[in-house]
């Protein structure tokens, strides 16, 4: 098992003629996703060098493959519209990787995808992989092991540095999944603590927070109250001056609230060790599961 | 993205808002010209991008147009939290009976816009929150039907008895909603909305936020960016597609990724040192990215090492090398740097980086004991 993606996951690409389109259909059947088609309005009807199909529209792709899954390149103009495409072509799980959606469409957006029965992972996310399994996104493959630590992180390559390290110490992963930087995500560390606590292969979580926001705070109350699975969490932000906002655009301290510390005191309040570096997590995550 | 109390007024007036005259100025020949249009009372404000400007002196009161052009001068120049004055805001100053609060913002946990209401106004919102926070009321708002008639009524008798007053208010919060969406703001507010002693409704001031990822779709509101208000090095480093925030420490750092940029940072303050930098190079990197990061890092005079910290996914190592050794080449770099290559292109930019005087690093943990270590010597 593992979440959301595994080998039967069949992704269609959407901007797949696009230069990161492109590059990262490549790397995904490299690792050995099934990439069954891709989406760009008027370039239908081609094959891309890796011969995967090229279609018009979302419906028309669903129809001819009977892909489950999309993965959004498109530039941030569109990737809402796009979004919703896949929704109403009953794709249950979006993945977008696009950064620079506006936060009033992710407003409008996520209303239409609950109403569809959709999933979204995103915007500004790195994707989803199951190690072994499936790839849905821009990750590099090749750190990760598959094991049974579940990674879920509002960052990108800071979740790298994570996994790299768990790998190195010999843990491998069920799944690992960035939720993406912006203020509003389609999937945040709630549901994903909720996937994982249903999940047989994790046996355990690394939680990778930062600055902005109060999810860590909720997840940390999830996880006092009998959570079922052991939670290693770290959390960037520590040194971020309030008011800034630090890449991401999630990632502000406002009015006093999101801040470092408060994230740390609410999860050693919830029993879960916070890690001081991104090797420490994998250590600490080393000596839970042994 | 920060806009002026002036543009923001003119967004609120545009959208309907009741919003007294004024006009910014940043002459006293203007301050006079000003005076001649806008009827007195003058309230006198400068235009600055901070809080705390009224306690800073930045706010003033003026009875006559000799008065309000004495403290229009009085303010154009002044500092205030290390920015010097050079636009001020004259308005009409409108007689108070009562000041109220409204502020609209989106809500990460609910994930829809929220209003806000208080009947105590004219005081940070926040302290109010803190104190006192049952005279604060909170409207989710559902994007696909808007605020309804209904809410209006809720907000309008939580804020007042006056039903004259409150029909000007739920105007006035209707059309604060439309403002708030109509220029993809991630904040607007009111404070304080006044009900003055002959009961006209009143936004006597405005704040507005914007959020970055809508002004590829507001160009009329992108170019109200006020590049002289904000840090030089973050106006180069946004132009270059760079994400970067000055701090004072004297470990500079180039980092691919928010979250390992903030990661980078706080190891550096973790094993005893302070970083002078947030710097995030962003995915697909190219070669004139790490030339542009370098250019702006080695403008501080506090740097005294440099820490290049990649985890290459869509970020190729041998980009970042190769902008390395141009930067090297064009700038004259005489502090110690620091690099960490590792993941796609690896071995590659390993090559390109061989034989010169760079100080590798195996670990971002090394790396960052390196990089302090240099700074020490």
């Amino acid at each position: 098992m593992s979440i959301l993606v595994d080998e039967a996951t069949q992704v269609i690409v959407q901007g797949i003629t696009g230069r990161d389109g492109a590059f990262h259909t490549h790397q995904m059947i490299e690792y050995g996703t099934k990439v069954v088609g891709g989406v760009t309005p008027g370039k239908g009807g081609v094959k891309t060098e890796d011969g995967v199909p090229v279609f018009n529209s979302m419906s028309e792709a669903v129809a001819e493959t009977g892909a489950n899954t999309s993965v959004v390149y498109v530039p941030a103009t569109f990737a809402a519209d796009a979004v919703c495409e896949a929704a109403d072509a009953a794709i249950t799980l979006v993945v977008c990787i696009t950064e620079g959606i506006p936060v009033q469409d992710m407003v409008k957006i996520l209303p239409y995808l609950d109403s569809r029965g959709a999933r979204m992972i995103g915007p500004n996310s790195p994707g989803i992989i199951s190690p072994g399994k499936s790839k849905v996104g821009i990750m590099p493959g090749a750190i990760h092991r598959q094991g049974p630590v579940g990674v879920v992180s509002r960052s990108g390559t800071l979740t790298y540095e994570v996994v790299y390290h768990l790998s190195e110490l010999g843990l491998g992963q069920s799944t690992c999944m960035g939720i993406g930087g912006d203020p509003i995500v389609g999937t945040n560390l709630l549901d994903a603590l909720a996937l994982f606590a249903d999940d047989d292969q994790t046996d355990a979580v690394v939680l990778i927070g930062e600055i902005g926001g109060n999810d860590e705070e909720e997840a940390a109350a999830v996880i006092a109250r009998n959570y079922p699975k052991k939670v290693a969490a770290f959390i960037a932000g520590r040194t971020a001056p309030p008011g800034k906002r630090m890449g991401h655009a999630g990632a502000i301290v406002t009015g006093g609230t999101g801040t470092a510390a408060e994230k740390i005191a609410a999860f050693e309040k919830a029993g879960v060790e916070v890690a001081d570096t991104p090797a420490d997590v994998a250590r600490i995550m080393k000596g839970l599961l042994t | 993205m920060k806009i002026h109390e002036a543009h923001a007024r003119k967004i609120f007036s545009d959208f309907g808002l009741p919003v007294p005259p004024s006009r910014m100025i940043t002459s006293s020949a203007e301050a006079r010209a000003a005076t001649e249009e806008i009827p007195g009372p003058f309230v006198v404000k400068a235009q600055v991008l901070v809080g705390g400007r009224g306690k800073a002196g930045g706010v003033k009161l003026a009875g006559t147009p000799d008065e309000a052009v004495e403290k229009a001068e009085t303010i154009l120049g002044m500092e205030i939290k290390g920015i010097t004055v050079d636009k001020v805001l004259i308005a009409h100053a409108v007689d108070i009976a009562h000041e109220l609060y409204a502020g609209i913002i989106v809500d990460r946990r609910s994930r829809r816009p929220l209003m806000m209401v208080s009947p105590s106004g004219g005081i940070d919102i926040e302290e109010v929150a803190r104190t006192t926070p049952e005279k604060i009321l909170k409207i989710r708002i559902d994007p696909m039907w808007g605020l309804l008639p209904f809410q209006i009524r809720q907000m309008t008798s939580f804020l007042t008895d006056d039903r004259e007053a409150a029909k000007q208010i739920g105007r006035a919060l209707a059309a604060l909603y439309q403002a708030f969406m109509g220029v993809d703001a991630s904040l607007a507010e009111i404070n304080p909305l006044v009900i003055s002693p002959d009961r006209k409704v009143w936004a006597i001031d405005a704040k507005i936020n914007i959020d970055d990822n809508g002004l590829i779709r507001r160009k009329s509101i992108a170019e109200l960016r006020d590049e002289s208000a904000e840090d030089p090095g973050e106006v180069e480093a946004r132009s270059n597609g760079l994400s970067f925030v000055k701090l004072d420490g004297s470990i500079g750092c180039i980092v691919n990724g928010a979250g390992l940029a903030m990661a980078t940072m706080d190891m550096i303050k973790h094993y005893g040192a302070e970083p002078a930098n947030f710097l995030d190079i962003g995915g697909s990197s190219s070669p004139e990215k790490v030339l542009a990061a370098m250019r702006i890092i080695l403008r501080d005079p506090n740097v005294k090492s440099i820490l290049i910290n990649i985890f290459g996914g869509i970020t190729r190592c041998d980009d970042v090398a190769s902008g390395i050794i141009e930067a090297k080449n064009e700038l004259g770099i005489d502090v110690p740097l620091v690099v960490r290559l590792t993941g796609t292109n690896e071995e590659a930019a390993k090559k390109i980086l061989a034989g010169t005087d760079l100080i590798p690093a195996e670990t971002m943990d090394g790396g960052v004991k390196k990089a302090i270590e240099m700074a020490g010597s």
